[in-house]
């Protein structure tokens, strides 16, 4: 009993150790992409939020400042104090849900996703809050529940343009899901193929399959589509139809402020986080240090963290992960700034007529070629893990 | 002079033909055909001078051969034309038949700028504080026809800025060009020769007679008269600049002499009143004393509140009282040379409607015999036109006193009449229902129980008959204080709440077409027609009544032989 | 007009897929970002103005201490937006610049209604109103925000004169005045 309540006490910490960083992170995010935006614009971007005592410290104070360290704290602390109003025309419940069901699924899927590595004993195994050997399909399933948050906002706000909003962003996500999942496809037929054993369709197997070479590098288009695919997910510009300031005023949450705008703005970047770490995972090697081209003697450039201890081998790899996961965030950023927003027509032609051809392409061509190497070089190897 | 003006005789002006009177000032006639010739001594009131020289032009007749008599050709057959060999000045000259006139020509425009240019040479740069600056013929007449640049590098001429010739006169002796019109305006017209020339050349100073001063009542003539800055109103002095101020046709309230004004105001603050020419009532002037009357505008005394039995009420309050207490007993009326033909008009229904005897009080006072007249209200004609009055009035109101001793009257409606100036006293005023309409407050409006405020001649518009029974026009200058009404549309919410019907404001052409319907001798008259210079009316139905009028100007008393021209002078 | 002739010839396949573009968009944005920033720190930094910035418009005095406007009220005719009131007055006898006759008794310019267009300034006969180099203007009320005389001068201060003209007059009047008749 003791250990199934430590058990339970450890899972809980680390559950809410987990929601805070992820929330931080998306919170971070806000200052990163204002950051980001002023820079690409020439500008210095938030650089005057003081907290009281730590922005008196010398050098050090006035340099957080300067970075705007607390901005997002004075942004928070405006979304709760704000009035929060209630139009009157909208169905209230469902008003009310909205923002919520825009956050939840977010946080939801970061419950299976394995963010680093520790030994046990000889053994490597994931840090992770729940290491289910259907990960991904968790991930996809309960990502695509976000959409729900828009159109229910969209619809509940009881005016036109949020509606517009809402169905814009249901037609979007199914056409991009389709491309999504089978952009994935690929990936789970190498983490099941060659090199590995019984891992199914577990997030940490797909990690450790691509110690050899991350996958991005040899599977380049469909990691650009599901790149491109998460972009619209996240309703991220140039696929920012829902909000689409400039035709729909502000889209789904136009009739939202306050506290509950904050919910779908955090909503957004949180998803946004956790689709840059799942692209990490699936594409980029995850915590893997840098690929070992399958030389075993070089085993040590793929999986440092497994040589230290684990006080130190551990935090490293999941450091090395968001780091990774960042840069990411950061692409998003950047990309938004860069690139304008499509027409919808577009989207739509570039979902359907180029994503979905070009995903299920990828999965014939890459069934075939694993397929081949799998025939060519079937060696019999011992899995890295055995569950 | 009279047949001059059927004689049209043909001149050219700059190789143009136009048809006007024989002998007529030439200045006058190129003015008269659109053809500007600048001037400054020169005024069509006054007599000729000549010492501008501003107005030369180039003038030439039709050559004839001096042995025949017969006409020069030149080789295309057309006459020629002899060209005097200099300029001559246009104010001393007079239409005559075949008269040529050059007045772009090269030397004409030479001339000019070098009588421009002497003027300006002592003129000092005081345009930014003259009163004059924005109608100045200096100004004016320097962007026309001045060079447009100076050459003068001397000290410019020292004289006395700020003297003050008199009450209301302030010269600025530098700023004088010696035109001498205001010297031939005390001469001529005002017959008080005080000003004149003294010193010689530069050091020409313009000063009153030693122990004079120009004290006369026609003294701010002067100013209108001057073409800069020399002679400035006192009181309109540093007040405002006059490109603010609109001007809006009005006619005097002084006397019955109509003299016909305009009022120069700003944003509906009145700051100058000037004469408006009309050769017929007052030609280009009138009193200094007929100047100030704006004051009355922002009177202290000024009643800007409807009153009911002392507290302040509205206007609905006010006339809803009005109807009780004329429905109290016998009414009287005390209507007002003040009001305007169109209030005289609905007094008259108010009569109908609540019968009740009208009566009038004859304002007498001093006249000068020139445009002040000693009837002191403008418009006690058009109470006899609109059938208030059968004959001249009392200058007391005895017979209202006699029927209030009686009891006779109990409501007395009273407009803008001080009944107690009128003879009648404040303790028998009491025992009556006094229901007043006036723009001020006096003795009588202490006792009246119903107080209406109206609106100045300056805030209304309508029409005044003058002495010579001529209908004249005045305008609304400025708006009125908030929640005043004009007395016709007072008079008709009073006559509808009596009625007990629907209210509708009358309109001025509205009431003239009722009037031209009703009077005889408004007969085709509308409101928007009647010229600026007003409208002579058929006075003989009045022509036996003994008007206190005495000689003026431009009247002649009806009683008196109508020997002499109307015009004095 | 000269004839352009426009370059429209077909993409090709790796132009199509605006790969290219985006890749050089996303290049430029980054170019942008590694370059310094031109943002003015406002309140701690302050732009440098021109001499010929048109700020709020001021009255200045001459470098004698006299008040250069003598309400002419040409600024208040030929300012577009009515943003100027002048309320003239003469100058009294008693006073030093009693030659000058007339000045304003206030001077209201509505800094709300200002448009900074300097025409008051181009008009000026007087060269007395100036718009020098302040253009940060606050206020609590509309009421606050119409600058009187004393404010205004306050903000123009003194600047230099070319011309004296007045002074020169003075001068000429004293001369006279000592001399005899002229």
């Amino acid at each position: 009993m003791d250990s199934l309540l430590l058990d339970i006490v450890i899972k809980v910490i680390f559950a809410l150790l987990f929601v805070a960083v992820i929330m931080s992170l998306a919170a971070y995010s806000v200052l990163g992409e204002r950051k980001v935006a002023s820079w690409i614009q020439g500008r210095v971007g938030p650089n005057r939020t003081a907290l009281p005592g730590i922005s008196a410290i010398p050098v050090l104070g006035p340099q957080l400042v300067k970075l705007g360290i607390w901005q997002p704290l004075a942004d928070g602390v405006k979304f709760l104090f704000k009035e929060d109003p209630l139009p009157g025309h909208v169905n209230k419940l469902y008003y009310c849900l909205a923002p919520c069901i825009a956050l939840v699924p977010a946080l939801t899927t970061m419950v299976v996703l394995p963010v680093g590595q520790y030994m046990d004993g000889d053994v490597v195994k994931p840090i992770i809050l729940a290491n289910v050997d259907i990960g991904i399909l968790f991930i996809l399933a309960f990502g695509s529940l976000g959409v729900y948050g828009i159109v229910i906002g969209g619809w509940a706000a009881n005016s036109k343009y949020p509606y517009f909003g809402g169905i814009r962003s249901s037609a979007q996500m199914i056409s991009y899901e389709l491309a999504m999942g089978m952009s994935i496809l690929p990936v789970l037929i190498w983490a099941n193929g060659p090199n590995s054993g019984l891992a199914g369709l577990s997030l940490f197997n797909i990690v450790e399959s691509q110690q050899g070479m991350w996958l991005g590098v040899w599977m380049p288009i469909p990691a650009f589509i599901f790149l491109v695919s998460l972009y619209a997910e996240t309703n991220r510009l140039p696929f920012d139809m829902p909000e689409s300031e400039t035709e729909l005023v502000g889209g789904f949450h136009t009739e939202y402020g306050s506290f509950k705008f904050g919910l779908f703005f955090v909503g957004e970047y949180a998803h946004m986080v956790i689709g840059s770490a799942v692209f990490t995972i699936l594409f980029l090697g995850g915590w893997n240090f840098l690929p070992d081209f399958g030389i075993e003697s070089l085993h040590w450039l793929s999986d440092p963290w497994a040589l230290m201890p684990n006080w130190l081998g551990g935090p490293l790899s999941v450091i090395y992960f968001i780091g990774k996961t960042l840069f990411f965030v950061f692409l998003f950023m950047w990309v938004r700034w860069t690139l304008p927003r499509f027409r919808y027509d577009q989207v739509m032609t570039l979902g359907w007529k180029y994503l979905v051809p070009g995903a299920l392409i990828c999965v014939v061509a890459y069934a075939i070629i694993i397929g081949l190497w799998d025939i060519a070089f079937a060696i019999d190897q011992t899995p890295a893990i055995v569950e | 002079m009279a047949d001059s003006e059927t004689n049209l005789v043909t001149i050219n002006i700059d190789g143009n033909e136009h048809s006007v009177p024989n002998g007529m000032n030439l200045v006058d006639a190129c003015e008269s055909v659109g053809v500007e010739i600048p001037h400054y001594c020169y005024h069509p009131k006054l007599s000729v001078a000549g010492n501008c020289r501003m107005c030369l032009v180039e003038m030439g007749m039709p050559m004839r051969d001096r042995a025949t008599g017969e006409p020069v050709l030149d080789d295309d057959g057309v006459q020629k034309i002899g060209w005097m060999p200099k300029p001559a000045i246009a104010c001393a000259s007079k239409t005559m038949p075949g008269l040529h006139l050059k007045t772009k020509s090269d030397l004409t425009k030479e001339c000019r700028e070098g009588v421009m240019e002497f003027l300006l040479v002592n003129h000092p740069l005081d345009c930014p504080i003259c009163d004059q600056a924005g109608e100045c013929r200096l100004q004016e007449f320097a962007t026309d026809y001045g060079r447009g640049f100076s050459r003068y590098v001397e000290e410019k001429n020292v004289k006395p800025k700020r003297t003050k010739l008199g009450p209301r006169v302030t010269l600025d002796d530098e700023r004088c060009i010696l035109c001498s019109r205001c010297v031939r305006f005390c001469d001529e017209i005002d017959e008080n020769p005080v000003l004149g020339f003294t010193e010689r050349g530069s050091y020409n100073t313009l000063t009153c007679f030693p122990g004079t001063q120009l004290d006369s009542n026609y003294s701010l003539n002067t100013v209108d008269l001057c073409p800069v800055g020399a002679l400035t109103s006192t009181d309109f002095r540093f007040k405002m600049r006059v490109w603010f101020l609109k001007p809006t046709p009005s006619i005097c309230t002084e006397s019955s002499a109509g003299v016909n004004t305009e009022v120069w105001s700003r944003e509906g603050v009145i700051y100058r009143i000037t004469p408006r020419r009309n050769d017929l009532v007052n030609d280009t002037w009138m009193a200094d004393t007929g100047r100030a009357l704006y004051h009355q505008v922002e009177a202290e005394n000024r009643m800007k509140s409807f009153r009911v039995d002392g507290n302040r009420a509205s206007i609905g309050e006010a006339t809803q009282r009005v109807r009780e207490l004329m429905s109290v007993g016998p009414v009287a009326y005390v209507g007002s040379g003040q009001m305007s033909v169109e209030e005289q008009w609905m007094l008259r229904k108010l009569a109908e409607v609540e019968p009740g005897a009208v009566h009038f009080v004859y304002h007498q006072g001093e006249g000068d015999d020139r445009l002040i007249s000693k009837d002191k209200t403008p418009n006690l004609r058009g109470g006899l036109l609109t059938g208030l009055l059968k004959t001249l009035p009392e200058t007391h109101l005895h017979a209202l006193r006699d029927q209030l001793e009686k009891g006779e009257v109990k409501t007395i409606v009273c407009f803008g009449e001080d009944l107690v100036k009128a003879g009648i006293g404040p303790d028998l005023l009491k025992k009556a229902n006094i229901i007043y309409l006036g723009s001020h407050r006096n003795d009588t409006t202490d006792i009246a129980r119903v107080l209406i405020p109206t609106l100045t001649v300056f805030e209304r518009s309508g029409s005044f008959v003058n002495q010579q029974f001529r209908l004249q026009k005045f305008a609304q200058c400025v708006p009125g204080p908030a929640g005043l009404l004009p007395t016709t549309a007072l008079l008709a919410r009073i006559i509808s709440e009596i009625k007990g019907d629907a209210y509708t404001a009358p309109s001025n052409p509205m009431l003239w077409r009722e009037m031209g319907l009703a009077i005889e001798q408004f007969a085709g008259v509308e409101f928007a027609k009647i010229p600026a210079t007003g409208l002579e009316l058929d006075s003989s139905a009045f022509a036996q009544l003994p008007f206190v009028e005495e000689k003026g100007w431009h009247y002649e008393p009806a009683a008196e032989p109508a020997g002499a021209e109307s015009s004095a002078h | 007009m000269a004839v352009k002739v426009v370059d429209r010839s077909p993409l090709n396949f790796w132009e199509k897929t605006y790969m290219p573009q985006v890749l050089g968009g996303l290049k430029i944005t980054l170019d942008n970002m590694l370059r310094p920033k031109v943002t003015l720190q406002y309140p701690e930094e302050r732009p440098t103005i021109p001499d010929n910035y048109r700020g709020v418009p001021t009255l200045v005095r001459d470098p004698n201490g006299r008040e250069k406007c003598v309400s002419c009220q040409l600024c208040e005719f030929v300012c577009p937006p009515k943003a100027i009131r002048i309320t003239p007055g003469d100058i009294d006898d008693s006073d030093e610049n009693a030659h000058v006759e007339k000045r304003p008794k206030d001077f209201e310019i509505n800094m709300l209604r200002c448009i900074y267009c300097g025409m008051c300034q181009e008009v000026c006969p007087e060269e007395a109103i100036f718009l020098q180099d302040i253009y940060s203007v606050s206020g609590y009320s509309r009421e606050e925000l119409v600058y009187h005389k004393a404010k205004l001068y306050e903000l123009g201060g003194t600047l230099p004169d070319q011309h004296y003209k007045w002074d020169r007059k003075k001068e000429a009047e004293e001369k006279v005045a000592a001399g005899g008749h002229h």
